[in-house]
């Protein structure tokens, strides 16, 4: 069963009043429970691609259907499309915001969705992801770019969403602490059935990683 | 990576000999300096500031009176420490009026952008444009003159810069990832801007208000001055300057007193501007 | 100044410390003569401090001392910044990971690739020129005149990276220094900047440090590799000798990269508790 299905899909950057498209006709499908990879260098389109997917950018044209959705372009994600659909970003020390203590941060869209159990939820995650509950307390900068990258991958997952994107999510990364991520994330997606798109400019990961594969090219694929 | 590198470099050295007097550490007590002077004036000040004594005028400083008297004999160091008073309780009204309207607009702006956002802005440049001191004369001839509507004045002409500086503050952090993580969980609208944005633009605003209040002090004397401010007899250092000015080649110390007085004060939140800019800028760029 | 045979750095006990008594580079000593070194540890392992010691550039809030610190002959210990300013770019240079932040974007390629020699050589405007273009031609970038009067940004990484180089280099240093010079970079344009490092250096018989976490791809262009591990070196071997490390954390870096082959399994980690153990032991 397909649970990423996309037809002709463009994918533009507005800046100011220019309009850019930088993926251009992109038609593919992914598998339930398989990892996908896009590689390619810097400026193909793979992270726009991502992006678009994941409902950031909401200029694009085409058919996209995630997690049996029908996404509408020009529009923002919104209500079990917008939990289905979650993204881990590229840079562990920008992607959680730097003022809030870690459980605040998880905890927040929770509440938002009103769930029970805020607090318990948070320190299974924490545990799932092999991290000590007691650093949700603290500060992003008080942890490490490894640990930061797991609290991103449990934030992540804390939504329970079908999809899981991953915008080069150990580029910034030591190779060791590469490799511990990479297992988790492996771990991860055979426990919980995740299905994984996985960006990265490094075809070595893509090759561990994922079942199927394309490379891009100046916002085509070519392979 | 090197980020642990600037990590290490940014945090100040500990257990040092001596602790580095810092300007905030002069700027934060000397502002101290000042409340404790507004707050405890009638502790401190040694005659009613009010009281005339028509045998006593413009004498010089002595022993008696250490700052000398002015020209109705009313002890200059007592109007001196009243005058804290109306000086810090503009000072605070304007910063409850421009900082948190002006940080509204701002972020509102920026985050909105469009339609909204260049109104909000032409908004925010014809108020820029508006020269303050003429326009604190022009609602002073309207409304009356008086402490509140001194206050009223400046703050219509102060608040601009800060809505400038966070709708760029909030430009730049549109385009973060945290701010687009926080999108994926379903957080947005007010939410986003008050909970996530408005903590990040606050060191910036702080730091700006800490800097413009000597400014603002400058223009409330200047109001003072010119007679606009808070009526006499009560004692206020711009009023104070200008009655001053009147005998100031040969009694100068009636016009000196006050003038010293804001100087300080402007000294101390200046100071206390750049300490802070220093210690929260360190952090910041993280 | 070194001849053609002495070592270029001399290390012997080198120790930094932070100002509130942390060891941060614990007693090190190693040497480095004209030959390809690579050092090699994760973040927080002290390497980069360790680079920035070797060229007077750590931050006035650290401590820094050694039974002897030589470089390119002079006394690091004892240069005061004056003294080490004829050394830096002159004797020795050092090229840093992002290009985005160490080229200064005000200035245009060409005159950022001259200021070197402007500083220490004596040359007339065209004989300036004329090296910059030679240079840059020979970091392999294309139309060099043209490239001159452009700007930073208007640059991909892989070029950008090109130009740090071309700047370390044009004034003939002894020794370079790379720190992790390919870790901003595409996983394509790796391999290509650091063959480009090591050909330079060859060509013109100079030290090379080259700082990395990435064990495998310094094991291609490195003849020696030194691995830390929190401010110690833990381990010294060929790099031709990789394969068959014995140090367990050598062996656990050394295979710890993703591939097609290890698809599949858990790749190898870092097992901390055992190398505490492993250390206090030795």
């Amino acid at each position: 069963m397909n649970i990423i299905e996309l037809n002709d899909l463009s994918v533009s950057h507005r800046l100011g009043y220019e309009t850019r498209t930088v993926v251009h006709d992109v038609s593919l499908t992914v598998a339930a429970g398989s990892c996908f990879g896009l590689v390619g260098p810097s400026g193909c389109g793979k992270s726009s691609l991502l992006w678009a997917l994941a409902g950031l950018n909401p200029h694009w044209q085409g058919k996209m259907t995630l997690a049996g959705h029908q996404a509408r372009p020009g529009s923002a994600f919104t209500g079990q499309l917008r939990q289905d659909v979650q993204m881990v970003f590229q840079d562990p020390y920008a992607s959680l915001h730097p003022r809030h203590r870690l459980r605040r941060t998880l905890a927040e869209p929770l509440k938002l969705l009103k769930k029970k159990d805020i607090n318990p939820r948070i320190d299974a995650g924490f545990r799932h992801a092999g991290l000590d509950p007691a650093l949700a307390d603290r500060y992003p900068h008080q942890l490490s770019g490894g640990q930061r990258q797991r609290v991103a991958i449990v934030r992540a997952l804390l939504l329970e969403p079908k999809i899981l994107l991953l915008d080069e999510p150990t580029s910034a990364l030591d190779m060791s602490v590469q490799a511990e991520i990479l297992n988790l994330l492996n771990r991860l997606k055979q426990e919980d059935k995740l299905t994984m798109v996985l960006v990265s400019h490094d075809p070595q990961v893509i090759d561990h990683m994922c079942d199927r594969a394309v490379h891009m090219d100046r916002g085509y694929i070519v392979s | 990576m090197t980020q642990n590198l600037t990590e290490l470099e940014s945090v100040p050295p500990r257990g040092r000999q001596r602790p580095r007097v810092t300007s905030l550490a002069i700027g934060g007590t000397l502002v101290a300096v000042l409340v404790l002077a507004a707050l405890l004036a009638p502790l401190l000040a040694p005659f009613d500031p009010n009281a005339q004594l028509m045998t006593a005028r413009l004498l010089p400083p002595s022993s008696a009176h250490w700052l000398g008297t002015d020209g109705f004999g009313r002890d200059l160091l007592s109007r001196v420490i009243y005058g804290a008073r109306p000086t810090l309780l503009l000072v605070a009204l304007i910063l409850v009026l421009t900082i948190p309207v002006g940080m509204l607009i701002g972020i509102c702006a920026g985050y909105l952008g469009g339609w909204t956002e260049r109104v909000l802005m032409r908004i925010t440049d014809i108020f820029l444009s508006l020269p303050n001191l003429v326009i604190a004369l022009a609602l002073v001839a309207m409304l009356g003159p008086g402490l509140m509507n001194g206050a009223l004045a400046l703050a219509l002409t102060s608040w601009p810069p800060f809505a400038r500086q966070a709708r760029a503050e909030t430009l730049a952090l549109r385009r973060s990832d945290y701010l687009a993580a926080a999108r994926m969980q379903g957080i947005n609208g007010l939410r986003l801007m008050f909970g996530h944005i408005l903590p990040l633009c606050m060191p910036g605003a702080v730091v700006r208000a800490a800097l413009s209040l000597g400014g603002i002090i400058l223009s409330a004397a200047g109001l003072g001055f010119l007679g606009m401010g808070v009526q006499p007899p009560t004692a206020e250092w711009g009023s104070m300057v200008a009655e001053g000015s009147k005998v100031i080649f040969d009694q100068w110390w009636v016009a000196a007193a006050p003038g010293g007085a804001i100087l300080f004060a402007s000294l101390a939140f200046n100071l206390t501007g750049d300490g802070l800019r220093d210690r929260l800028d360190t952090r910041h760029a993280n | 100044m070194p001849t053609e045979n002495s070592p270029l750095i001399v290390a012997d006990r080198l120790r930094i410390a932070s100002a509130s008594g942390a060891t941060l580079v614990n007693n090190i000593s190693f040497t480095l003569g004209r030959e390809r070194v690579a050092l090699v540890g994760e973040s927080g392992s002290g390497k980069s401090l360790t680079a920035r010691s070797l060229m007077g550039l750590l931050s006035p809030s650290l401590r820094l001392n050694a039974q002897t610190l030589n470089v390119v002959g002079e006394d690091a210990l004892a240069l005061s910044e004056g003294q080490w300013a004829p050394l830096r770019g002159g004797q020795l240079a050092m090229v840093m990971q992002d290009p985005k932040y160490a080229l200064n974007p005000m200035r245009t390629i060409g005159w950022q690739v001259a200021e070197p020699l402007k500083l220490h050589a004596s040359l007339s405007r065209a004989e300036i020129k004329e090296k910059v273009c030679e240079m840059l031609d020979a970091v392999g970038l294309p139309q060099p005149s043209q490239l001159m009067s452009r700007y930073p940004h208007q640059l991909s990484g892989g070029m950008g990276q090109r130009v740090m180089l071309a700047i370390a280099l044009i004034a003939d240093p002894q020794l370079l220094i790379a720190d992790e010079p390919t870790s901003a970079l595409d996983h394509a344009m790796r391999d290509q900047v650091l063959a480009l490092i090591r050909r330079m250096v060859e060509q013109r018989n100079m030290g090379l440090l080259l700082i990395s976490h990435d064990l495998q791809q310094v094991a291609e262009h490195c003849e020696r590799v030194m691995v830390m591990y929190q401010g110690e070196i833990l381990d010294r071997l060929p790099a031709a000798d990789l394969p068959r490390a014995t140090h367990p954390y050598t062996r656990t870096l050394w295979s710890c990269r993703p591939s097609l082959a290890t698809k599949g399994q858990p790749l190898p980690v870092l097992d901390r508790a055992a190398l505490e153990a492993h250390r206090e032991h030795h």
